[in-house]
């Protein structure tokens, strides 16, 4: 089966002289995407700046974050980012074991940071700072969220490929796959540090 | 519990106006006709193969085409009815409610449901053809993006008769669409309609990002694209970079409404301008995005219907290209009322006056192609001479608007509704019907009637100029935008009845399409040459309609005019010699697409009535259906060398 597909890609690409390989149209779309995606975090990025004044007598960013668990959530992301990094080189050494359990340590790393970040959120809401409360809480909700929400879809999104990896091994379609969800790691892993500057650091200093 | 139940529907369906009970009877019996022709003809499973599923770029295109005239036609009744409440002072037509919806919806309608889709129709039907590929290049996106789209619009429609529709305006400035002055769920199904679609929007602009850059014939550089796949690309560059703006800012308008945020509203510190300035850095992009591939459109049919090269190939592609591009700083032109200052203003007031500049090249460059050519005056290219007089009118006004000071009288009043819908009708909606008969014949594989054709265009050409040169008097003569009437002391009803007159004009000219369209069926004029205008590009070279697989083998491309260099070859006995017949690797058809709108389109219900039980499931359903796919390995297929062999000799070519 995996053999198969495998063939049929190749196959396509040697047939038409290479000008439309499937792999590489699916990585270049992806790459598309991703800037899409860094438009939409741009976004909110200026939404966030434009309203982070507005506290309309709520609580101020300052009073709010609490950096020891921002600094670990940073830290907890910016390893998941190496761990997959890891998955990769192991994937390109044909190592498939190796490919595997990397991945599941990005994706429990990738699962403490999602949970950090829920854990911060709660709290915040217990202190009665709801989204409802100010515009810049509304902001930095919004924003901040949102990266939590592409995090867990990439977790979803790995531990689906884990599983077809587990079945098919690494072929040259799983091969692709790795590849794009690494880049998309990648990505949410240099959004955060956006996150953490704009946000967090200059919010308490 | 028939009262709670009587109670329920009556806020649940629209009531108290007979014309929405007329639509209510009409929607049920088109539905319900539509069903019993389905069934009685078994053609359920046709529908489904050859079409729901379908991952085939024609025949997506085909339904984007029949989707958009169906919303053209909603989007132009609407603006009947606008037309015939202002056709006198004092009128009682439409209570001033309804018009604040009906407005609304037409300017929806019109931009995103009527527009967009035709747009993408074109690009689906032409793109890959022109360039000599097989498809897009993700297929199965293709398919995603039309039912996106299609559920999107069916969502937005729906407010119709459930629950009520949007009434802020086309674009739903806040605070007026905030729940503080907008409870009602009209502008959630504002929202979740176009959000729903503008994704699907998005992908369609990566697709062909890709499908331009990766998959074209051998041979064919950059620089030997024909005008309307260059005018493609710069649209879906702009679709790319400006899409996930407007994805962001009707996401934010949804957390105002749906969790009590504070990005737009007036209390907390929200900022209504900043949605307002959020909205136009898609808004002035996106109506670039639908007017660059008419002037592809035009360019292609100017130099095929003129018999000579494009004039200026290269000035064109960089016009383009800057258009794109500029088109990005200059929104906000749009309200230069806002009180940003001087500076600020000075800015948006050049950066828009430069946008006339390519412009300009432009339409010299089509004057200068058809100087001295062998003019025939077909359909595409009587469209194409409609615009060119319409839009340096439309464009010239849209310089005087963008002088600040004087925008300061302009703003909001009719100079600038006559100005946009000058662009709009007269470059838009007359490219696009220029493409579409111009393709025609390639889409369906025979023509539509020509003498038809011509009636269409004076009707429309002229009830044009009926309808929206008054309204620029008017705009000057104090009449605002969005007014449901008006009193007979302001001196406004001449015009405005002249104005209404053209109007109906404009309808009746859609009257004859329609009519051209079921004549041309029934005549059957069958395109047996596969290039019915004797034209210059690729998609020319093969059989009408095309093939599944388009091109039996790879064309090799030398020339911009690719087709008509060949031409000449053959008739000099010469003709480049065609490769072996090889098997054509194809996608195979997929019901991931349908599936996962119509799990948006639920979740979007849902969403736009709180009702979580329904929302929740609907968003996990559209998750499954992704991983379901993503674990399908098997997507492809062979056509055997046996089959287009057939399908080739069937078409009266030999191979």
């Amino acid at each position: 089966m995996s053999h198969n597909a495998n063939h049929a890609v190749q196959g396509h690409g040697h047939d038409h002289g290479g000008h439309h390989d499937l792999d590489a149209l699916r990585q270049m779309g992806f790459w598309l995407f991703l800037i899409t995606d860094c438009i939409l975090f741009g976004t909110l990025f200026a939404t966030y700046i434009v309203l982070h004044n507005n506290t309309a007598g709520g609580p101020t960013a300052s009073e709010l974050f609490e950096m020891p668990g921002v600094i670990a959530e940073t830290f907890i992301l910016l390893t998941s980012s190496f761990t997959s990094g890891l998955a990769v080189l192991c994937m390109n050494r044909g190592n498939k074991k190796g490919l595997i359990g990397w991945l599941i340590v990005t994706v429990l790393l990738g699962a403490s940071f999602v949970t950090l970040e829920v854990t911060e959120f709660l709290k915040m809401i217990d202190e009665g700072a709801k989204i409802s409360t100010s515009a810049f809480l509304s902001g930095f909700y919004t924003l901040v969220g949102t990266h939590g929400l592409h995090v867990s879809v990439g977790l979803v999104w790995m531990t689906a490929l884990i599983i077809q990896l587990s079945k098919r091994g690494i072929t040259k379609t799983t091969r692709r796959k790795i590849n794009i969800i690494s880049l998309y790691w990648h990505f949410l892993d240099a959004v955060w540090i956006f996150v953490f500057t704009i946000v967090y650091m200059m919010g308490v200093m | 519990m028939w009262e709670d139940i009587k109670d329920w529907a009556s806020d649940f369906f629209v009531t108290g106006d007979p014309l929405i009970y007329g639509a209510d009877v009409g929607i049920v019996l088109a539905s319900l006709s539509i069903l019993f022709v389905l069934t009685y003809f078994k053609k359920w499973k046709w529908l489904w193969s050859e079409w729901i599923t379908t991952v085939d770029h024609k025949k997506i295109g085909i339904m984007y085409i029949i989707a958009a005239l169906l919303m053209l036609f909603r989007g132009g009744m609407d603006a009947l009815l606008m037309r015939t409440q202002l056709v006198m002072p004092d009128m009682e037509f439409l209570k001033p409610e309804h018009y604040n919806e009906i407005f609304t919806t037409h300017g929806v309608i019109m931009i995103l449901f009527m527009a967009m889709p035709l747009m993408f129709g074109l690009f689906n039907i032409a793109v890959p053809l022109q360039i000599g590929a097989r498809d897009v290049a993700f297929p199965v996106l293709n398919s995603l993006s039309f039912w996106l789209f299609f559920m999107g619009a069916m969502l937005f429609n729906l407010s119709f008769v459930i629950g009520g529709s949007p009434n802020a305006g086309w674009l739903a400035y806040p605070p007026l669409s905030e729940t503080m002055f907008n409870p009602g769920v009209g502008q959630d199904f504002y929202i979740w309609g176009i959000q729903i679609s503008g994704i699907g929007s998005l992908m369609t602009g990566i697709n062909f990002i890709v499908t331009i850059l990766k998959m074209r014939a051998p041979g064919m550089k950059l620089m030997k694209m024909p005008m309307f796949t260059w005018s493609v690309f710069a649209s879906s560059l702009t679709i790319m970079l400006a899409f996930p703006i407007l994805t962001v800012t009707l996401a934010l308008l949804f957390i105002d409404r749906f969790l009590g945020a504070h990005f737009f509203t007036l209390d907390a510190g929200g900022n209504p301008m900043m949605y307002i300035n959020l909205i136009w850095m898609w808004g002035h992009p996106e109506v670039y995005i639908v007017i660059l591939p008419a002037f592809g459109i035009f360019s292609d049919i100017v130099s095929t219907f003129s018999k000579k090269k494009v004039f200026g190939y290269k000035s064109m592609v960089f016009a383009l290209m800057i258009i794109s591009v500029v088109s990005f700083v200059t929104w906000a032109h749009h309200f230069f009322t806002m009180g940003s200052g001087a500076s600020v203003n000075a800015f948006f007031a050049i950066s828009t006056m430069v946008i006339a500049i390519p412009t300009g090249v432009k339409v010299f460059n089509w004057l200068f192609t058809m100087y001295k050519g062998k003019i025939s005056f077909k359909s595409p290219m009587l469209w194409t001479m409609g615009f060119i007089p319409c839009f340096v009118v439309g464009g010239l006004t849209g310089v005087m608007l963008s002088v600040a000071p004087a925008d300061f009288q302009f703003h909001n009043s009719y100079f600038l509704i006559a100005h946009f819908h000058q662009v709009l009708i007269g470059g838009v909606a007359f490219g696009y019907f220029a493409g579409l008969y111009y393709w025609w014949p390639k889409m369906f594989g025979f023509k539509l009637d020509e003498k038809l054709g011509k009636w269409a265009f004076w009707l429309w050409n002229i009830g044009f100029y009926v309808c929206f040169m008054p309204q620029y008097v008017l705009g000057l003569m104090g009449m605002t935008r969005r007014y449901s009437t008006y009193s007979w002391d302001t001196g406004w009803f001449g015009l405005n009845l002249v104005s209404t007159i053209g109007a109906f004009i404009m309808g009746a000219g859609f009257l004859v399409q329609v009519w051209q369209i079921v004549y041309s069926i029934k005549k059957m004029d069958k395109d047996t040459t596969g290039d019915p205008w004797d034209a210059r590009t690729l998609e020319w070279s093969i059989p009408s309609p095309a093939p599944m697989y388009n091109f039996a083998t790879d064309p090799r491309v030398s020339d911009v005019d690719e087709w008509w260099e060949e031409k000449q070859r053959i008739a000099a006995g010469k003709p480049t010699p065609k490769p072996a017949l090889e098997p054509i690797h194809m996608p195979k058809n997929s019901a991931m697409p349908i599936f996962k709108a119509t799990f948006w389109f639920l979740a979007g219900f849902g969403f736009v009535f709180d009702w979580m039980w329904l929302a929740l499931p609907a968003m996990a359903g559209v998750g499954i259906t992704m991983l379901v796919y993503s674990f399908n390995y098997d997507t492809e297929y062979y056509i055997p060398v046996d089959e287009i062999r057939k399908t080739e000799a069937a078409a009266g070519r030999a191979v």
